[in-house]
């Protein structure tokens, strides 16, 4: 899979939101990484990392403060014509968090499918409209008559297929899956990730899954990147990030995960990280490779402290 | 854990509840029993609209204008201030009985949202020291020296400087922190906690949860967590009680949930978590989607989704059948006259994991 020349590079990304005259908030500073074609990287992080503002500048929700965006050979980090505009409308799409809220309660289900075709003309006949949604509806495990009903009338995990629905039926190269499945109960979660990983079996979609529920992003990611307050502090395959952590962040949110297994949870102890006490400045650190495509974000001393 | 001379706070017993809708009679609630024991944790787990907050909401006597109590007896006992036990039908007393005697004073509840469960108008010393002034009689200076401790306790720093900031001032982690030193100012015997971490970070949540566990154990009180986070439970639990669809449908110590579950709905969530220590195998995920307790139906609710359910699950609700005299379970698997059916492979595989390489865990 490494072998294949990356679907999306990503250099030095920044997005930087003005707030007022004098304040500039760093929700990405300066994030490099690369996703290959077919994979699943999951991205985590806590709130406020800057973990969906990634996903949101990638897609151009927002317009990147500076760096380079590369996806599928196209440039996507300035201003772009178009040509390219309409390609990346098609070729990544995204999955929202709320099920409830991104999709439009006045429009039938088989129309919010549709949509996406209907703008960027992909389709020669109504039949084959029709055709394409039922066939799409089939795929994420509801029925054709589905396409007739309001969103309201889904139950919340029903909601996010919808949502998985829109966004595959535009064939994409690449998904963004924006804590898809946070919002869900337990069992349905299980549904849905289950779902999206078959999907990707049979299609061969690229996922950027955006979690903050790390034993899911291990279950379902291939590599994983760590974010912290707008820096990617580490990244590397599942395996990589598991069982071999560096970064002391990394440690303490792989330390903090609840485990269904009383024997061991009772008597764990969570590590705290604090950057500020350990005087981390991400700004200073360097991206050290450590073999493999495991990299770290670390000044020369901290890494010989860390590893 | 063991305590022979368990005392009860609470009993719950047959506790049905209904909420008139504009769309009809929803039956939120169908016959809950539940006990709590002073200095136990007890968890109580399902999914979103089983019926675990609402049952709680009952037991303090805050259940929505729009609920009803069907049946039901909720006893709490307590001891008075003169040292007198007492024990009192929280559903049969007055709401301003309720709210003189047993909210906030010996009953304590936290919320899932530290940003709505403060007041933004006040600075959080005057929240913190509120109760203690109603309650307690205290003075202003006797409840500012006090709620300066209790700042300390639940691991704020400088605390004198704190106790005048808004809570717009601080971060989740710190409000709910806050939101805890409220619940405890009047020193409760039963801390009902209703989702405390959801909304914060795991490394967050992983903080909190120590703090709860530490008071719980320094002050001796019994605790309720009601949460759908089976980590959670496996973290703080002592009893767990498993609900689905307004019933309780398996209950047990924390052992026996985890290691040894009988209901088939607790085998599918338990085996619908992913596990850090398991390869990448397909997730076991529950089919369905929980039942609409609008419409009433014949048998048990889990019936439908349920790969394992029998003939008789689609015409009679299964009673409690009684595993050892801690776990009991609420399916017809285990009535002597049914099939024999074992616990799905990959669970089992996981249940031997975690009881031999539990020490992975503990070093990580």
């Amino acid at each position: 899979m490494q072998n294949h020349e990356p679907l999306l590079k990503v250099k030095n990304l920044r997005q930087h939101f003005v707030t007022s005259g004098h304040y500039t908030v760093k929700a990405v500073d300066g994030v490099d990484f690369v996703i290959y074609p077919g994979e699943t990287y999951g991205l985590v992080g806590e709130s406020g990392s800057g973990k969906s503002t990634i996903g949101r500048s990638l897609i151009r929700l927002y317009k990147p403060t500076g760096g380079q965006i590369e996806f599928n050979g196209m440039d996507i980090s300035g201003k772009m014509d178009r040509v390219t505009t309409g390609r990346l409308r098609v070729e990544m799409q995204m999955i929202f968090q709320d099920p409830m809220a991104c999709l439009n309660p006045r429009k039938k289900v088989g129309e919010i499918i549709a949509q996406g075709l209907d703008i960027h003309h992909l389709y020669t006949s109504k039949s084959e409209r029709k055709e394409k949604v039922s066939e799409m509806l089939r795929k994420v495990g509801l029925a054709p008559e589905h396409s007739d009903r309001y969103p309201h009338q889904f139950s919340g995990g029903q909601r996010q297929r919808v949502g998985i629905a829109r966004a595959l039926i535009m064939n994409p190269k690449l998904v963004i899956a924006d804590e898809c499945i946070s919002a869900l109960d337990v069992s349905i979660q299980a549904q849905v990730v289950n779902l999206m990983q078959s999907l990707q079996a049979e299609t061969g979609t690229t996922y950027l899954f955006i979690a903050h529920d790390l034993s899911m992003v291990k279950y379902i990611s291939n590599r994983i990147g760590v974010m912290h307050m707008g820096h990617l502090v580490e990244t590397g395959t599942t395996e990589e990030i598991f069982s071999y952590p560096v970064h002391p962040y990394t440690k303490s949110l792989l330390s903090a995960i609840p485990r269904p297994n009383p024997k061991s949870e009772r008597l764990r102890v969570a590590q705290s990280y604090d950057y500020k006490e350990q005087g981390v400045d991400y700004s200073k650190g360097l991206q050290h490779h450590l073999g493999g495509s495991h990299l770290v974000l670390a000044t020369d001393e901290e890494l010989v402290k860390w590893v | 854990m063991e305590n022979l001379h368990r005392s009860k706070v609470m009993e719950i017993r047959n506790l049905s509840i209904t909420f008139r809708t504009s769309v009809g009679q929803v039956h939120a609630i169908r016959g809950v029993d539940l006990d709590m024991h002073q200095g136990e944790t007890v968890a109580i787990v399902g999914e979103s609209g089983s019926g675990k907050s609402v049952t709680m909401k009952a037991a303090m006597g805050i259940l929505a204008n729009n609920g009803q109590v069907d049946s039901g007896t909720i006893q709490y006992t307590y001891h008075r201030d003169n040292g007198e036990i007492k024990t009192v039908d929280i559903l049969q007393m007055k709401k301003k009985e309720l709210r003189r005697h047993i909210n906030g004073k010996r009953i304590a509840m936290i919320f899932q949202d530290p940003m709505t469960s403060l007041d933004p108008t006040m600075t959080i010393g005057k929240q913190i020291i509120e109760g203690m002034l109603w309650h307690k009689r205290a003075t202003r200076q006797e409840a500012w020296g006090k709620a300066i401790r209790l700042l300390e306790e639940v691991g704020i720093a400088d605390p004198d400087k704190r106790m005048k900031n808004y809570p717009h001032h601080l971060s989740g982690g710190m409000r709910q922190r806050v939101v805890i030193a409220i619940a405890l100012a009047c020193d409760p015997d039963l801390l009902i906690c209703d989702e405390p971490t959801t909304a914060l970070d795991v490394t967050i949540q992983a903080k909190i949860l120590e703090l709860i566990q530490r008071i719980q154990k320094e002050r001796n009180i019994c605790v309720v967590y009601i949460t759908h986070d089976l980590g959670v439970v496996a973290k703080i639990a002592d009893y767990v009680n498993v609900m689905y669809a307004g019933r309780i449908i398996e209950k047990g110590t924390v052992d026996e949930i985890f290691f040894d579950p009988r209901h088939p709905y607790t085998w599918g969530l338990l085996s619908a978590m992913p596990d850090m220590d398991m390869s990448n195998e397909r997730l076991y995920a529950i089919p369905g989607s929980p039942p609409n307790l609008l419409h009433s139906f014949e048998g048990d609710a889990f019936a439908p989704r349920n790969p394992f359910a029998l003939n008789i699950d689609k015409r009679l609700e299964p009673p409690m059948f009684k595993v050892s005299d801690t776990h009991y379970a609420a399916t017809w698997l285990l009535d002597p006259r049914a099939p024999k059916v074992e616990m799905p492979e990959v669970l089992k595989n996981r249940i031997r994991i975690m009881l031999e390489g539990g020490s992975y865990h503990a070093e990580s």
